[in-house]
């Protein structure tokens, strides 16, 4: 069991402010289905003070991400936007007196929705992360961007935390490097560095290294599509795909997709970086006139 | 009002019988069962009872196949590694995508090991394609490794069937059938198996002692090296009290196996009938054909389980749910991304899994609390208006 505080298990099974807010002027959409949060802020702000006058909410997600969202709508109304824009994700964890740290990155959603519906409210477009900074985790979407910042306002030391308050580096883990990159480079800054244990880095592959290394995992994938009396080959490596053909019983076969996602992983493990395998059909697709 | 248990796929209670009959071996009957006195005599003739004991649940031929073990995770270990010790030309282990991770993870091991693990994928029903398996059957393949029924789905494999094809081709096969054990018929001296794993705490013993059996004539190589316990196959001090109480808890199975498919049968389907009935937007995951008789696993499209789990709580309803929320790690439950279950429904599965002390009384509280939970939290949700999912909500940063 998690153990929540009261305050959130409060705001979770009384929410705050829950529901369709028609007259909102604000509105703020952030998170994913596919993470397990949604969450749909609403604002009516007044035009002319810029003061917060409602919020309601709607939220897709766990316990703490209902209780997130309902201590943000408290926190916000009745503030002016100006004052809104200085609420941090701890501000609103604290509100709830603390989540538990696997939790943490529903405060973060919070905090993302409402600078979204802000943004939403003076016609801008909120600059969402993945245009700001390189995206980092592929798997749950997060980009240097939001990393840099949640270290930054957390003080934030080792990967684990930054997983646990972004999510990224949650899945496939081949992130790792870049989130340790950033945190290198914000501890630095700090004066401090990243403990031992965390900083040991992966030596980077040569081209020529990383050529034959995905040869070699193709390699020891083809006996078994030939007794499945398919075959596949390699047709073209680029920067952050592979493309590949698939010929005999493979080119048909309804497990073409789960084959692909096997060699994909197997091909992230072994290079350690994330790798996407692909049918040699969209080479044109993706490289474009590259290739 | 009594709080209900729909939670028995994660741990049973132990029957009060069995408590009364492991409770003399903590005190009057205390002696080790290796001494030559009659304190450990007493103690050794009790294990002996309890061995036969699992040996009529499991119908095995001989006694000397059951061997006790701490866990069903060391009973799993225990079977894999056997295998590939005394088999150290064969570097290959077919097993399946939705395992626990009591496999999952020995499994990963191994890879990294230089073992090559063949995972077979499910359909979106939660079943096995029979054809893929057989030709993953080579003299490569050291043993296959199939759960009986999976844990979060109740789904059962056709184990029987897929032991013979293992057979016929002088593979081993061990099974991890600690949901099933208990819940259907086996008899194993009519079968191909040649390795089973068990868990006390999953039939009403308690937690911290299992069983392996090993069929008679398959090569056994011990996980765990010490003192002569069980013919040298498992070293270290039998916990006794437990096996005594893992002996009457078999007994008590096979006494209740009818109760179970039919009585604990008829609550779970009563309950799946009505949920289904009064909650749109609701399925069934697994394979609703071949499933263990006390297993409900139900995805409620456009909500998250933790959500659901907590409201339930708080009516004093235990049942548990494979979203990531509930779990700890940010995905769902690999048994249903294996199933290609769909987002907006793999996060909103819950499971609900009976036992012979659930009543129908308990069935119908149930029934009338979950469709009201189910609304409130769609209503929170943004993937949800006026009683109908909304198509057009799309959050930044999916």
């Amino acid at each position: 069991m998690w153990e929540y505080s009261e305050k959130v298990k409060e705001h979770f099974f009384s929410p705050r402010n829950a529901g369709v807010l028609e007259e909102a002027n604000g509105i703020g959409d952030v998170g994913s289905i596919s993470c397990g949060d949604a969450l749909r802020l609403m604002l009516k702000i007044n035009p002319e003070t810029e003061m917060i006058e409602e919020a309601k909410f709607q939220t897709f997600g766990c316990g703490s991400a209902i209780a997130s969202s309902s201590a943000l709508t408290e926190m916000v109304i009745g503030k002016p936007v100006s004052s809104a824009l200085q609420i941090t994700n701890q501000d609103i964890a604290d509100y709830l007196d603390g989540l538990p740290p696997e939790k943490m990155h529903c405060s973060v959603m919070g905090r993302e929705a409402l600078h979204a519906a802000i943004a939403n409210f003076r016609g801008e477009k909120w600059k969402d992360d993945h245009e700001e900074g390189e995206l980092i985790c592929k798997c749950f979407g997060i980009d240097a961007h939001l990393i840099e910042e949640t270290v930054r306002a957390n003080n934030l030391t080792s990967i684990e935390q930054v997983t646990n308050y972004t999510k990224a580096g949650g899945g496939c883990s081949t992130c790792h490097d870049g989130i340790e990159e950033i945190l290198i480079k914000i501890l630095a800054e700090q004066g401090k560095t990243l403990e031992k244990a965390t900083s040991k880095k992966k030596k980077k592959l040569t081209n020529l290294q990383r050529m034959k290394r995905i040869e070699q995992v193709i390699a020891s994938v083809r006996p078994q599509m030939l007794m499945d009396h398919g075959d596949i080959e390699l047709v073209e490596i680029g920067e952050k795909e592979i493309f590949v053909n698939m010929s005999g019983a493979c080119s048909d076969c309804q497990m073409v997709g789960t084959t692909l996602s096997g060699l994909q992983q197997r091909l992230i493990d072994d290079l350690g970086e994330f790798i996407r395998v692909l049918p040699a059909s969209q080479l044109n697709k993706v490289m474009g006139g590259r290739a | 009002m009594k709080p209900i248990y729909f939670d028995n796929n994660a741990t049973t209670m132990v029957d009060p019988e069995v408590v009364q009959a492991m409770l003399p071996f903590f005190t009057e009957q205390f002696g080790n069962p290796s001494s030559m006195h009659s304190f450990g005599d007493k103690v050794s003739s009790a294990l002996k009872k309890a061995r036969q004991q699992i040996q009529t649940l499991l119908g095995a031929e001989h006694d000397s196949e059951i061997i006790f073990t701490s866990c069903g995770t060391e009973s799993d270990a225990s079977a894999i590694m056997s295998a590939l010790k005394s088999q150290p030309d064969r570097k290959e282990i077919i097993t399946t995508v939705v395992e626990h991770s009591a496999i999952l993870n020995l499994c990963k091991q191994l890879e990294k090991e230089g073992y090559k693990v063949h995972y077979l994928p499910v359909d979106k029903k939660g079943r096995l394609d029979l054809k893929e398996y057989e030709k993953l059957l080579t003299d490569q393949v050291a043993i296959v490794s199939i759960m009986w029924a999976n844990n979060e789905t109740g789904t059962l494999f056709p184990i029987q069937e897929m032991a013979d094809m293992a057979s016929d081709r002088e593979i081993l096969f061990h099974t991890d059938a600690v949901q099933v054990v208990g819940k259907m018929p086996i008899d194993l001296k009519n079968s191909s198996i040649d390795f089973l794993s068990l868990s006390g705490h999953k039939l009403h013993a308690p937690k911290g002692v299992g069983v392996l059996y090993v069929r008679r004539g398959v090569r056994f190589r011990p996980f765990l090296l010490g003192g002569h316990q069980e013919r040298g196959r498992r070293a270290g001090t039998e916990n006794t009290a437990s096996i005594v109480a893992l002996g009457k808890a078999a007994e008590l199975a096979l006494n209740h196996l009818d109760f179970e498919n039919q009585k604990v049968k008829a609550m779970r389907d009563r309950l799946e009938k009505e949920i289904l009935s009064q909650v749109p937007h609701a399925f069934v995951t697994g394979d609703p054909e071949n499933r263990l008789p006390n297993t409900l696993n139900i995805a409620f499209e456009y909500i998250e389980g933790e959500g659901l789990l907590l409201l339930l709580n708080k009516q004093g309803i235990a049942a548990s749910s494979g979203s990531a929320c509930t779990s700890g790690s940010l995905e769902p439950s690999h048994v249903m991304r294996a199933m290609q279950i769909p987002f907006t429904a793999a996060h909103g599965t819950i499971r609900f899994s009976l036992s012979r002390y659930n009543t129908m009384e308990e069935v119908e509280r149930v029934i009338q609390a979950v469709p009201p939970i189910v609304s409130q939290l769609r209503k929170l949700s943004p993937y949800w208006k006026d009683n109908a999912p909304v198509q057009n909500f799309v959050p930044t940063y999916a």
